[in-house]
C-alpha cells in the first residue's frame, strides 16, 4: 500500500527532494553565486510539476489513510499555485539581483512554501491541514524579512510572524474543539458526525478555524497585517503573498467547509457571507486614500478575497466553481500588475508612489496601455476578464438566494473602481513632471503584456478554464 | 449564420487595433494616416450598414440578420436587429464618419484619439445589436472606458472631475442592472433577449420585512434597470453628470455623447423595461411621467440662465430626453414611434448643435456666450447653419424636431392630460433659450475686438454639416422613411404590453 500512497504524493515528493538537494548543493558550493541558476531551476521544476499534475493526474484518490486527498479540486489549485510561484520567481529575478537581495534561500523558501500549499489543498484531515499550513507560513515569515538590513522588511516579518502565530493558535484551538466533539480528525469522519446534529461546541470550533483561515486570506476583519506586510516586504515577496498563498488558503477553506462540514451549509455560509461583505467594503473604502501602490494592492486583494468568499458563501457546487475561476483570474491579474510594479524605479531606486506615474503614458505608451487594461480588469469593468470573475460569483450568490450579498458586492466594486481609476488618471491625465521609469527585464515585459492580452482575449472562451473548474468543483462537492 | 452585423460592429475595432499596433511615430504624416484610416473604417462600417438597411424587412417584427454562437457559461454570442434597433445602428454608423471628420484639427495624441473613437463605435454598435443579456452588458459598460479617456485626456480645464463623475455615476447605475440580469438568468434560465422578451417574470407581491412590494420580482428588476437607464438617459434628477461631462469633453466627444450614447438609455427602456417587465412599468408610469415633465420644464429653465454655450445645449438635451421617456412610457403607438423618432432626430440636431459650438470654439477658444455677438457680420454661412439647427432644436415644423415632439406629446396626452400640458410648455421654453442664445451670439453689432478677424466656415466644416442638414429636413418633411421601418415592431411591442396589463385589472 505504501508504494501506492507514495505514487499519489509523488509530485510533492519530487519538489521536496529537489529543494533539499538544491539546498545542499548551494550550501556546499558557491552560495549566493548560484542564486540565478537556482532561481531558474526552481521555476523550471515548479512548471514541470504543474504540467505533470495537470496532465497525469486523474480520478479521486486518497493516501495515508485519508490524510492526503488527490482530486480534481486539489489539482486545479495546485496547478495555479505552482504556476503562480514559478511566475513570481521569474519576474522577480532581476529585481533581487539589482537590490543586493539575490540570496539562494529565496527561491528555495518559495519552493518550500509551495510544498506546504500543495499539502494544504490536498488535506483530508485536520492534522494534514495544520501541517501544510505551518510549512507554508514558516517559510513565508522568513521571506517577508528577507531584506535583513531594512527596518520595514524586518518589521513586516515580525508583524506577520506574531499575528500569524496568533491566527494559528485560533485555528488549532478550533481544530481541537472540532476533534473533541467529533472524536476524529479526518474530514470524512467529521462529515458523517455532523449529519446527526451539530453540538454548539463544534460550531465554536468551526468559527475559530474559519477565523484562523480568514487571517491567511487576509479577509476583513482579520486583515490588519496585510497593508503593512505588503508595504514592508521586498516587492517580489509581496507579489508572492498576493498570489499563491491566497489561492491555497481559499482552497483550504473550501475543502474544510465542504469536505468536513458539508452537511451544515447554512451554519458556515453566514460566517463566510459576513466576512465577504466586510472585506469588500474595507478593501474598497480603505484604499481610497492610499498613494503607495503596494498598500493599494493590499487593500485591493482584501476586496478581491471578499468577492471570492461570496462564491463560497453561496454553499453550492457552482459557488466553488465561481471561487476557483475568480481566484485563477485574480492571480493572473496580480502577476501582471506586480510585474509592472517591480519594474518601477526612479534614479535607480525602486519606487511605489502612484503620484510618480504622472503622464507615464507619454513615456511608455504600450506599457501604460497594458496597465490600463489590468486596472480596468481589477475594477471588474467589462470586457476585461476581471468582469467575468465578478459575474461568476454574483451569479453564485443570486442562485443561492443571497441577492443582498450581490448588491453589496456591486456597490463595493463601484467604490473600489475609484482607486483603480486613479492610477489610470495619473498615467494618462496627470501633470507634466518628472516621474518614475519602468525598466523591465524581458520576462517582466512578457508577463505584463501577456497578462494584458489574456485579459482581453480570454473573453472569447476562457482558454478552457471553465471545464477544469467545473470538474474541480464537482469533485469537491459532488 | 449571418455575419453582416458582426462585420459592421467590428470593422472599427479592427482598424483601432491596426492603428495601435502598426502605426508608429507622432509626426504630421502619421497623424494624417491615423485620421484617414479612422475615416475609412467608419465609412466602411456605414456602407455595410446600408446593406443591412437594404436587406431589412420591416414587416417582420422578429429579429433579423441573427448570428448565434455558443459562448462561455451557457451564454451566447448573439447579434441581430429588429425594427427598433436598426435605425440606432444606422444613426451610429452615419454619425461616426462625421464625428471623425469634425476632429481633423486635433493636435495632441491624434492616434490615441482615433483609437478611442473607433473602439467607442464598436461598443455602441454592440449595445444596439447584442441579443444576449451579458453581451449587452459587456458592450454597454465597456463604452465607459473610451469615453472616460476621451474626457480625461482631451477635455477642458476641469476634465478630471468630469471624467471621474461620468465614470462612477454611470458605473453605479449599471452594476445594479448587472445584479438584475443575474437574477433574470436565475429566474428564466436563459440570457437570450428574444426569449426573455416573451418570458413572464413573476409579479406576485413580495412581502419582506413587513413591507409589501407590489409587482414583486418585476418591480425589483424594473427598478434596477431603471437605475441604469435613467442615469444614462439622463433623467431628472440624475442628470447632473451630463452637463459636467459635456462641458469638459472635446467637441467630438460631446457629439458622440449627445447623439449616440444618450440613446442607449432610451433603447434600453424599449428593449428591456417595457417588454420584459410590463406590469412593473405600468405601475411606475405616473412616476416616470412626472419626472419627465419636471425634466422638460426644470432643465429648460436651467438652460435659460447658462452662460456657457455647451452647458446650455447639454441642458437642452436633458429636456429633449424628457420627451423621449414621456413617449416611451405612454406606451401607445404614437408615443413610442415619437420617442424613437425624437431620439434619432435629437441625434442629428444635438450633434449638430455641439458641432456649431465647436466651430466658434475652435476659433476663439471660449464657450462663454458673452464673448460673442454680431457673428452674422463676418460669418454668414455659419449664421445660417446655426439658425437652422436652433430652429430644429426648438421643434419648428418642417424639421425633424417637430415630428418627434408632436408625436410624443400626442401619445402622452392620451394617457395623462396634465403631464402632457406641462410638457408642452417646454416647447415654448426651448424656443426661449434657443432663440435668446442665437440672438446673443449671432445678432447685434460686432463690437468685440477679438471677433473682428474671425473667419467663416471652411469647406471641411460645411461638408460636415451638409449631411446633418439633409437628414434633419428629410425626416422633418417625410417622416414616413422612419416610421415605416419602426412601426410594425412598435405595434407588436405595444400589443404585448397591453396584453400584460389588461384594462380591467387597473
Amino acid at each position: 500500500m505504501l508504494s501506492q500512497d507514495i505514487a499519489i504524493v509523488l509530485p510533492e515528493l519530487v519538489l521536496a527532494i529537489y529543494t533539499m538537494l538544491a539546498l545542499l548543493l548551494v550550501v556546499y558550493t558557491g552560495k549566493d553565486g548560484l542564486t540565478q541558476l537556482v532561481t531558474w531551476a526552481t521555476a523550471a521544476v515548479m512548471v514541470a510539476v504543474a504540467l505533470w499534475v495537470a496532465v497525469a493526474g486523474a480520478g479521486n484518490q486518497t493516501a495515508f489513510g485519508g490524510l492526503f486527498v488527490d482530486d480534481a479540486f486539489a489539482r486545479f489549485a495546485k496547478v495555479v499555485i505552482l504556476l503562480a510561484g514559478a511566475s513570481v520567481l521569474l519576474i522577480s529575478e532581476g529585481y533581487m539581483a539589482k537590490r543586493g537581495l539575490a540570496r539562494f534561500e529565496y527561491p528555495l523558501l518559495i519552493a518550500l512554501a509551495t510544498i506546504g500549499m500543495m499539502a494544504m489543498v490536498s488535506a483530508g484531515d485536520l492534522m494534514a491541514l495544520y501541517m501544510g499550513l505551518e510549512l507554508q507560513s514558516l517559510a513565508l515569515y522568513v521571506v517577508a524579512a528577507m531584506d535583513r538590513d531594512s527596518k520595514t522588511s524586518t518589521e513586516a516579518g515580525l508583524k506577520y510572524f506574531v499575528l500569524g502565530a496568533l491566527s494559528s493558535g485560533l485555528l488549532l484551538y478550533g481544530a481541537s474543539l472540532v476533534y473533541g466533539y467529533a472524536g476524529t480528525t479526518s474530514f470524512a469522519g467529521i462529515l458523517s458526525t455532523v449529519q446527526h446534529g451539530v453540538p454548539v461546541g463544534m460550531l465554536f470550533g468551526l468559527v475559530f478555524m474559519l477565523a484562523g483561515l480568514a487571517f491567511k486570506i487576509s479577509a476583513a476583519p482579520f486583515h490588519m497585517w496585510t497593508p503593512d506586510v505588503y508595504e514592508g516586504a521586498p516587492t517580489p515577496i509581496t507579489a508572492f503573498f498576493a498570489t499563491a498563498p491566497k489561492i491555497a488558503a481559499m482552497a483550504l477553506i473550501a475543502r474544510l467547509v465542504h469536505g468536513a462540514f458539508g452537511g451544515i451549509t447554512p451554519q458556515w455560509a453566514q460566517v463566510l457571507a459576513a466576512l465577504s461583505v466586510v472585506s469588500m467594503f474595507v478593501g474598497a473604502v480603505a484604499a481610497i486614500g492610499q498613494t503607495d501602490i503596494k498598500r493599494l494592492m493590499a487593500y485591493s486583494s482584501i476586496a478581491h478575497m471578499g468577492f471570492a468568499l461570496m462564491g463560497l458563501a453561496s454553499g453550492t457546487v457552482f459557488g466553488v466553481q465561481a471561487m476557483l475561476v475568480y481566484m485563477a483570474i485574480y492571480v493572473t491579474m496580480n502577476l501582471g500588475t506586480f510585474a509592472f510594479i517591480l519594474s518601477l524605479e526612479m534614479d535607480g531606486k525602486p519606487v511605489t508612489d502612484i503620484t510618480l506615474l504622472n503622464q507615464f503614458s507619454k513615456r511608455e505608451p504600450l506599457k501604460a496601455l497594458a496597465v490600463l487594461v489590468l486596472m480596468f480588469s481589477l475594477a471588474g469593468v467589462p470586457p476585461m476578464l476581471g468582469f467575468f470573475g465578478k459575474f461568476y460569483v454574483l451569479k453564485a450568490a443570486v442562485d443561492a438566494g443571497m441577492g443582498w450579498l450581490a448588491i453589496a458586492g456591486v456597490v463595493a466594486s463601484v467604490i473600489g473602481a475609484f482607486y483603480y481609476l486613479r492610477i489610470v488618471y495619473y498615467m494618462y491625465f496627470g501633470a507634466e513632471q518628472p516621474g518614475a521609469d519602468s525598466k523591465m527585464s524581458p520576462v517582466q515585459w512578457l508577463a505584463l503584456m501577456g497578462v494584458a492580452v489574456v485579459m482581453l482575449a480570454a473573453v472569447v472562451n476562457f482558454f478552457g478554464l471553465e471545464p477544469a473548474a467545473v470538474a474541480a468543483a464537482a469533485s469537491l462537492v459532488g | 449564420m449571418n455575419t453582416l452585423i458582426s462585420l459592421i460592429t467590428f470593422v472599427p475595432a479592427v482598424a483601432a487595433a491596426v492603428l495601435a499596433l502598426f502605426l508608429r511615430g507622432n509626426d504630421p504624416a502619421a497623424q494624417r494616416n491615423a485620421k484617414w484610416l479612422a475615416l475609412f473604417a467608419t465609412g466602411i462600417s456605414f456602407a455595410l450598414s446600408l446593406l443591412l438597411l437594404k436587406g431589412f424587412d420591416p414587416a417582420n417584427t422578429g429579429f433579423q440578420f441573427v448570428e448565434d454562437r455558443p459562448w462561455i457559461m451557457g451564454l451566447h454570442y448573439k447579434m441581430g436587429v429588429d425594427g427598433i434597433s436598426i435605425l440606432f445602428v444606422m444613426l451610429t454608423t452615419f454619425l461616426m464618419p462625421i464625428t471623425i471628420a469634425s476632429c481633423w484639427n486635433v493636435q495632441t495624441r491624434v492616434k490615441d484619439y482615433m483609437i478611442a473613437f473607433l473602439l467607442l463605435e464598436t461598443l455602441m454598435l454592440g449595445v444596439f445589436t447584442a441579443l444576449d443579456l451579458v453581451l449587452f452588458y459587456l458592450f454597454f459598460e465597456a463604452g465607459l472606458i473610451p469615453m472616460f479617456l476621451i474626457i480625461g485626456i482631451w477635455g477642458g480645464v476641469n476634465r478630471i472631475y468630469a471624467s471621474f463623475k461620468f465614470f462612477l455615476y454611470t458605473f453605479l447605475g449599471s452594476v445594479l442592472m448587472l445584479v438584475a440580469m443575474v437574477a433574470m438568468y436565475h429566474a428564466a434560465g436563459t440570457t437570450d433577449i428574444p426569449t426573455l422578451m416573451t418570458y413572464q417574470f413573476s409579479h406576485e407581491p413580495i412581502v419582506a420585512m413587513g413591507m409589501t412590494i407590489t409587482g414583486g420580482l418585476q418591480t425589483l428588476l424594473f427598478l434596477a434597470f431603471f437605475a441604469s437607464f435613467a442615469v444614462k438617459m439622463p433623467m431628472w434628477p440624475v442628470h447632473t453628470w451630463l452637463p459636467d461631462a459635456h462641458v469638459q469633453a472635446p467637441t467630438a466627444g460631446s457629439v458622440v455623447l449627445a447623439a449616440i450614447l444618450l440613446k442607449m438609455g432610451g433603447y434600453g427602456f424599449l428593449r428591456f423595461s417595457m417588454p420584459m417587465f410590463p406590469v412593473a412599468a405600468h405601475l411606475w408610469t405616473p412616476v416616470v411621467f412626472w419626472m419627465s415633465a419636471i425634466a422638460i420644464v426644470y432643465t429648460s429653465l436651467v438652460a435659460l440662465v447658462q452662460s456657457d454655450m455647451k452647458k446650455l445645449v447639454a441642458y437642452s438635451s436633458v429636456a429633449h430626453m424628457g420627451y423621449v421617456t414621456l413617449g416611451i412610457f405612454a406606451m401607445n403607438a404614437q408615443g413610442v414611434d415619437g420617442a424613437i423618432f425624437q431620439m434619432l432626430s435629437h441625434g442629428f440636431i444635438s450633434g449638430a448643435m455641439f458641432l456649431c459650438v465647436g466651430v466658434i470654439y475652435d476659433r476663439m477658444h471660449t464657450r462663454e456666450i458673452d464673448a460673442y455677438g454680431g457673428l452674422i457680420n463676418r460669418m454668414p454661412a455659419y449664421a445660417l447653419v446655426f439658425m437652422f439647427f436652433t430652429m430644429a432644436n426648438v421643434g419648428l415644423p418642417g424639421t425633424s424636431g417637430f415630428v418627434g415632439e408632436f408625436l410624443t406629446l400626442m401619445g402622452a396626452f392620451q394617457v395623462n392630460t396634465w403631464v402632457a400640458a406641462v410638457a408642452t410648455s417646454g416647447v415654448i421654453l426651448s424656443a426661449a433659450y434657443g432663440l435668446w442664445l442665437y440672438r446673443r451670439v449671432v445678432f447685434g453689432a460686432l463690437v468685440k475686438e477679438g471677433l473682428k478677424t474671425i473667419t467663416d466656415m471652411t469647406r471641411r466644416e460645411r461638408a460636415i454639416f451638409a449631411p446633418l442638414i439633409i437628414m434633419t429636413l428629410l425626416l422633418g418633411v417625410y417622416p414616413k422613411v422612419v416610421t415605416d421601418i419602426i412601426d410594425p415592431s412598435v405595434q407588436a411591442m405595444v400589443a404585448t404590453y397591453a396584453a400584460a396589463n389588461p384594462p380591467a385589472s387597473n
